[in-house]
């Protein structure tokens, strides 16, 4: 299997503010990746520097074995073409219908007729757990479960290799979250996608997640799956798995 | 990688679909007009045995081909499946999306007279709303009344330095240049008849009891009237007017009321200072068109401008002030959870209120010229 992150000493600082402090990891094909740790810890920093949106300081970061330090504009649009994003409160496009929030990629990226794009999407529609009949609602007539349903057909559209999400289970009811948490598993194991994932929900923790790092102090206090962290000593780490 | 698509016809009425290669997004649209599916009666064979690569785009392809043709009663079998294959359909076959319509649109007939409808009922709504809130206003303002220490000074200094004091030099700019302009153009008219001392009154006239606050309110309107507009509906949208309410604080007092006075207050100051700078602009063009120096501009304007065109100037103002703020933050809190509401309101904030201000301009204009002011 090979590596679809690899992050070396990677180094973030906001003027004198240090956020990462040489973090090292791999991420490998299929797995379900969490980056966990504190408010603040900067989880969702690292997110961002993974998809583009943010510059890290130094170190190398591959991401789908390109290095994202040193890209012209066209092979950024091909990496970004080959992932997937949901952010924390869905960011749907709020003039859009769902349906063409769903479709929009499809709509500027290909050339498929317009009837194979609508079924496309409503298939990711259904495939998210979200009836039909939502299809011509607004963003702003949905719930905030609903718009990650969404946001997460949005970032399937185009069948991406990677997806990265942001918290996908907050602010969801404990049933939606669960279920939230099966459709990644069914969609990794149907689709083959990696997944990175920001999440503070223990129970994604200690049943979706196969490995993951728990940042803290800027740096990586854990690094491992949900038995080592069990198994481990400190107190303060245990606090992220469901044990007590 | 490439794909395709292979269909061979045997004697027994048997079609074999052989699919090839890599079934994925980029080759769809390539791969969707290969597809034949004129065969009816017939047994076809999907073979998917040297299917290389797939994604929901390439199996939502098959499952619609595999659809088209048992319509057809066309007998359709799979074979060499990988499990990954498998596992993959199922999950697409169970969430194949009927077909469904969009919203239907009323006939064109219908639906005029339906929007005409439609407008307004929300005209009135808005109406109804717009009194409401002027009601509130006005009873909030009365309550203050008696408890003066909840008036929020704080807040109150500073929407004036915020939409008074920085809109100055802009206002400035703009009064001068409007000085200019009546200067100019009257210079030319007076000339033609030797009165060219009457460019005194014409300039200090119209500029202090019309133009001098109308160009202020307007350009007021435009800078405040909007960001009052957007500020309050932001607010609402992250649900910080929500907060306020919960924590007991009256959204009168913290919000509306300080942007009102703030307003009524900077005003009539403002309109003064462009007063002095719109004469001063006329002042120029009088010395530099027609000879009359500075000195005996401001004898003149002693002798023949009443005090009293000045004044209702400066009465305007906070009556433009108040109808620009109180628009300002009715149009707010109409924002609801949209982005795309906030700058919707935004623009019906600042016309509203540059029409308000000019409508009741004339109405003031009428009613004083009718008291004979």
């Amino acid at each position: 299997m090979s590596s679809v992150v690899i992050a070396k000493d990677i180094v973030t600082k906001f003027g004198t503010n240090i956020v990462h402090d040489g973090i090292s990891f791999e991420i490998k094909e299929g797995e379900i990746f969490g980056l966990l740790g504190g408010s603040g810890s900067g989880k969702t920093t690292l997110l961002r520097e993974m998809i583009l949106l943010q510059k890290y300081s130094s170190g190398k970061l591959f991401v789908l074995e390109k290095d994202i330090k040193n890209l012209n504009d066209k092979e950024e649009d091909e990496l970004r073409s080959r992932w997937g994003v949901l952010f924390q409160f869905g960011a749907l496009f709020s003039s859009l219908s769902v349906l063409e929030n769903i479709s929009i990629a499809l709509k500027e990226y290909t050339n498929l007729s317009k009837s194979a794009i609508k079924k496309a999407a409503l298939m990711k529609l259904n495939m998210v757990g979200l009836p039909q009949s939502s299809a011509y609602l607004y963003p702003s007539e949905l719930s905030g479960g609903m718009k990650k349903r969404v946001g997460l057909a949005r970032a399937l559209i185009r069948d991406p290799k990677l997806l990265f999400l942001d918290e996908p289970t907050s602010g969801l009811d404990p049933k939606s979250a669960r279920d939230f948490d099966e459709l990644i598993v069914t969609l990794r194991d149907t689709l083959g996608i990696t997944v990175i994932m920001v999440t503070h929900d223990k129970d994604t923790i200690s049943s979706v997640l196969d490995r993951f790092i728990i940042l803290g102090n800027a740096k990586i206090q854990f690094y491992g799956n949900i038995e080592a962290l069990r198994a481990s000593s400190n107190e303060s780490l245990r606090d992220f798995t469901d044990g007590k | 990688m490439d794909a395709s698509i292979e269909i061979v016809t045997s004697t027994d009425n048997t079609i074999t679909f052989t699919y090839k290669g890599s079934w994925t997004l980029e080759n769809i649209s390539k791969l969707s007009k290969k597809i034949d599916t004129r065969y009816t009666n017939s047994r076809v064979i999907f073979d998917f045995s040297k299917l290389y690569d797939f994604d929901t785009h390439g199996i939502l392809l098959i499952i619609e081909t595999s659809n088209k043709l048992q319509k057809k009663s066309c007998v359709v079998e799979k074979v060499g499946a990988s499990e990954k294959f498998k596992a993959l359909y199922e999950v697409c076959l169970s969430n194949f999306p009927q077909d469904i319509k969009s919203p239907m649109k009323n006939g064109t007939i219908v639906e005029f007279f339906y929007n005409i409808g439609k407008i307004t009922q929300e005209s009135r709504k808005t109406l109804i709303n717009f009194f409401s809130f002027v009601g509130g206003l006005t009873e909030a303002v009365g309550m203050l009344v008696f408890k003066p220490k909840n008036i929020r000074f704080q807040a109150i200094f500073y929407h004036i330095e915020n939409s008074g004091l920085k809109a100055l030099p802009i206002i400035l700019l703009t009064s001068f240049l409007i000085g200019i302009v009546i200067a100019f153009q009257g210079a030319v008219q007076l000339e033609k008849f030797g009165a060219n001392i009457f460019i005194v009154e014409m300039v200090s006239i119209s500029v202090t009891r019309e133009l001098a606050p109308l160009i202020t309110a307007i350009v007021i309107a435009g800078r405040s009237a909007s960001s009052y507009t957007a500020e309050i509906g932001v607010m609402k949208i992250t649900e910080e007017i929500d907060a306020m309410k919960t924590m007991g604080f009256s959204v009168w007092n913290f919000l509306i009321i300080p942007r009102v006075f703030a307003l009524m207050i900077s005003l009539p100051l403002v309109v003064f200072f462009a007063d002095v700078v719109s004469i001063f602009g006329g002042m120029v063009i009088a010395s530099l068109q027609l000879g009359i120096s500075f000195e005996e501009f401001t004898n003149r304007m002693q002798e023949s401008v009443e005090i009293k065109h000045v004044i209702i100037g400066l009465i305007k103002a906070p009556i433009f002030g108040w109808i620009i703020a109180v628009i300002g933050c009715f149009r707010g809190f109409q924002i609801s959870s949209s982005t795309e509401s906030v700058g919707k309101y935004t623009t019906i904030s600042v016309v509203n209120a540059i029409f308000w201000v000019i409508a009741m301009d004339a109405l003031i204009s009428v009613f004083l010229t009718e008291l004979g002011l």
